[in-house]
């Protein structure tokens, strides 16, 4: 058991060495642990938005290691944490950093020792039909006032948003209740997760959402920003006023966090003693770690930074110990 | 001569209406259509079961009350409430412009291939009305959404991307060949003494066909008006397409609106978890969708029979 954690952490190592600097060379790490077959469980939780990023790691590393079993629980950051602290998880999906007053405490008292790592910059869009000409940045409390709950059947024209806007019928579209998206927009605009009005167009296919404001002068819709990078030419995407000015969506915006507050960084918690005693976990988290791009491509995220990849690496092998 | 020879069946030397040895074979036929015949049953029987137990679940947290008095549609959403009204309203609308287009257009070409057609012009139209059945749900949405729509809005009707209008359009086209092709079936039964009756008399090719084809045709006429009615309300994947996700109680037809079907298709192709109330409101909703259409089968079982023979 001791033999193989040390064999797959050799490996690993070197295939760290090749990735330092682009994240790119998912195929470099595959040739270089490919000897090794690990195999057993690792488990994961917590939130939602993070499970599809963990869940496409999984599914890249289960071919090159067919042996070892991937689980991702997706029982929210906070049902997440507790599970962890309990000593249940091997890694904890958050899309926010732990609470120091009352999530960190109880880890520290059952002695699990950890690290996190930001795998993927979270960021929605705010779009809006290419022929509307009168809006071009939107407050977070005009967004709060089109999307709370007491909007619901009273804002339904753009002139109430704001009297400047003129006499259009506001037609609203976005993910239905099931999406991480729907938690995080809700939570952050409306101020508590799954509050919002419930007459608009609601689907868990975002396409559904892209026709629906595409085809609809008045129309305004959300979603994650990578998947409108693949509509631009037929959605505006509006600019957010977070209080500090309106600052486009884009993947730098996002990166350096001047996209506020409709971006965020998202992370996993490992736990030490897993890393140290289980290869397969130490064999997943690298190779997460190492094909961030690929991976967050595939689960419509915004990749870290290059600086965030080798801060990442290194507090790794601090942790591999 | 032959009904004297079945009485005097009676007498065992002459006749035995019994095979003298049981015939083996029609006993396997018989038993393999009897248990065609019991697929369907155990199959509605099975679906009854399988909806009825989460329901009777779902009412137990949700009061039966609100689930028929409350105007608002939100299973999914904080605070959740349970007013299936809006789906029903939705349901109903869409029904409505369905049959609007499907039982004028679809009679009207039952009575024109029946009556009207020369027998080259109707092996024409016929088998075309035929295809136009055969056309998948999911095409015909799309038809709605992307040909229907835009076109509706060149014509200057104010709709929107998703609306009733171009969905309950949709849905009645798929239905024209249910109500043509049984309507016509029906008056092509009508015996031809009765036409000949009525022309004797002078009648017009007009008259013929409203005053005596059609009212002696009447019960398959109603046969296949309810079997429309109730496949428009069962229409699942048009109305998904192109007809919105908004749950509200409206009867403008530009507007959007969410079926009780195109709720339980959008939620479930979701990740509602097993067990949840979210999850039995499917089944909730399920169940009423199947009482509606039970009761307008029962109805059209009812005036079938009602106008049935008058002619025969």
């Amino acid at each position: 058991m001791l033999t193989l954690a040390v064999l797959a952490l050799g490996a690993a190592g070197c295939g760290r060495g090749d990735d330092d600097d682009e994240g790119a060379a998912a195929g470099t790490t595959a040739a270089d642990t490919g000897g090794e077959q690990l195999s057993g469980d690792v488990e994961a939780d917590g939130s939602s938005t993070v499970g599809p990023l963990t869940t496409a790691a999984a599914e890249s590393y289960r071919e090159q290691q067919p042996g070892v079993n991937v689980t991702v629980g997706i029982s929210g950051t906070g049902g997440g944490f507790e599970r962890f602290c309990a000593g249940e998880t091997d890694i904890s999906d958050a899309s926010r950093p732990i609470h120091d007053d009352d999530e960190a405490p109880v880890c520290a008292d059952a002695g699990i020792e950890y690290q996190n790592y930001q795998v993927a910059v979270d960021a929605l869009t705010v779009v809006v039909n290419s022929e509307n000409d009168w809006v071009t940045c939107l407050t977070t409390e005009q967004l709060k006032k089109i999307w709370e709950p007491k909007a619901e059947g009273k804002i339904t024209n753009w002139n109430q948003i704001d009297p400047s806007f003129p006499d259009q019928k506001l037609t609203l579209a976005g993910p239905g209740t099931d999406s991480g998206t729907f938690d995080y927009f809700t939570d952050e605009i409306n101020g508590e997760e799954g509050a919002s009005r419930t007459d608009y167009n609601a689907s868990e296919d975002d396409n559904v959402v892209v026709q629906a404001v595409a085809g609809d002068k008045g129309g305004l819709g959300y979603f994650g920003y990578t998947y409108y990078e693949e509509n631009t030419d037929t959605l505006k995407a509006v600019e957010i006023d977070g209080g500090d000015g309106c600052v486009a969506p884009s993947r730098e915006s996002a990166q350096d966090g001047a996209y506020t507050p409709l971006s965020r960084p998202l992370f996993i918690y490992v736990k030490t003693e897993s890393i140290q005693t289980k290869p397969q976990v130490a064999g997943f988290v690298d190779f997460y770690l190492n094909n961030l791009d690929t991976i967050a491509e595939a689960a419509q995220y915004i990749t870290v930074p290059d600086d965030v990849v080798s801060e990442n690496l290194s507090k790794l092998q601090t942790q591999e110990g | 001569m032959t009904t004297q020879d079945l009485t005097a069946g009676t007498q065992p030397e002459a006749f035995r209406l019994r095979a003298e040895r049981r015939r083996w074979g029609e006993v396997v036929v018989k038993a393999c259509l009897a248990l065609c015949a019991l697929v369907s049953v155990a199959t509605t029987v099975g679906i009854i079961v399988a909806l009825v137990v989460p329901s009777i679940e779902f009412f137990r947290e949700v009061s039966i009350v609100d689930f028929f008095t409350d105007d608002r549609w939100a299973p999914l959403f904080k605070p959740a409430s349970f007013g299936v009204r809006p789906l029903l309203v939705g349901t109903l609308v869409i029904t409505f412009w369905a049959c609007v287009v499907c039982l004028p257009c679809g009679l009207g070409a039952a009575i024109y291939m029946s009556e009207y057609a020369r027998p080259r012009v109707r092996n024409i139209i016929k088998p075309a009305l035929e295809t136009l059945a055969g056309i998948p749900t999911v095409v015909l949405g799309f038809f709605a959404l992307t040909f229907l729509t835009p076109h509706f809005q060149d014509l200057g009707l104010d709709v929107g991307v998703f609306n009733v209008l171009a969905a309950g359009t949709a849905v009645g086209i798929l239905l024209i060949p249910v109500v043509a092709s049984i309507s016509e079936d029906a008056m092509v039964a009508v015996p031809q003494d009765l036409r000949d009756g009525a022309y004797a008399l002078g009648s017009s090719r007009l008259q013929v066909s409203t005053r005596i084809v059609v009212p002696a045709a009447i019960s398959g006429i109603v046969a296949s008006f309810v079997l429309a009615i109730s496949r428009a309300i069962g229409e699942t994947m048009i109305v998904l397409i192109a007809a919105g996700g908004i749950a509200q109680i409206t009867f403008d037809p530009r507007e959007q609106v969410q079926t009780m079907t195109a709720f339980i298709g959008a939620t479930g192709i979701g990740d509602v978890p097993t067990g949840s109330i979210e999850y039995k409101t499917i089944f909730a909703v399920g169940l009423t969708l199947f009482v509606i259409t039970f009761v307008m089968n029962m109805i059209s079982i009812r005036l079938v029979r009602k106008y049935r023979d008058v002619y025969e």
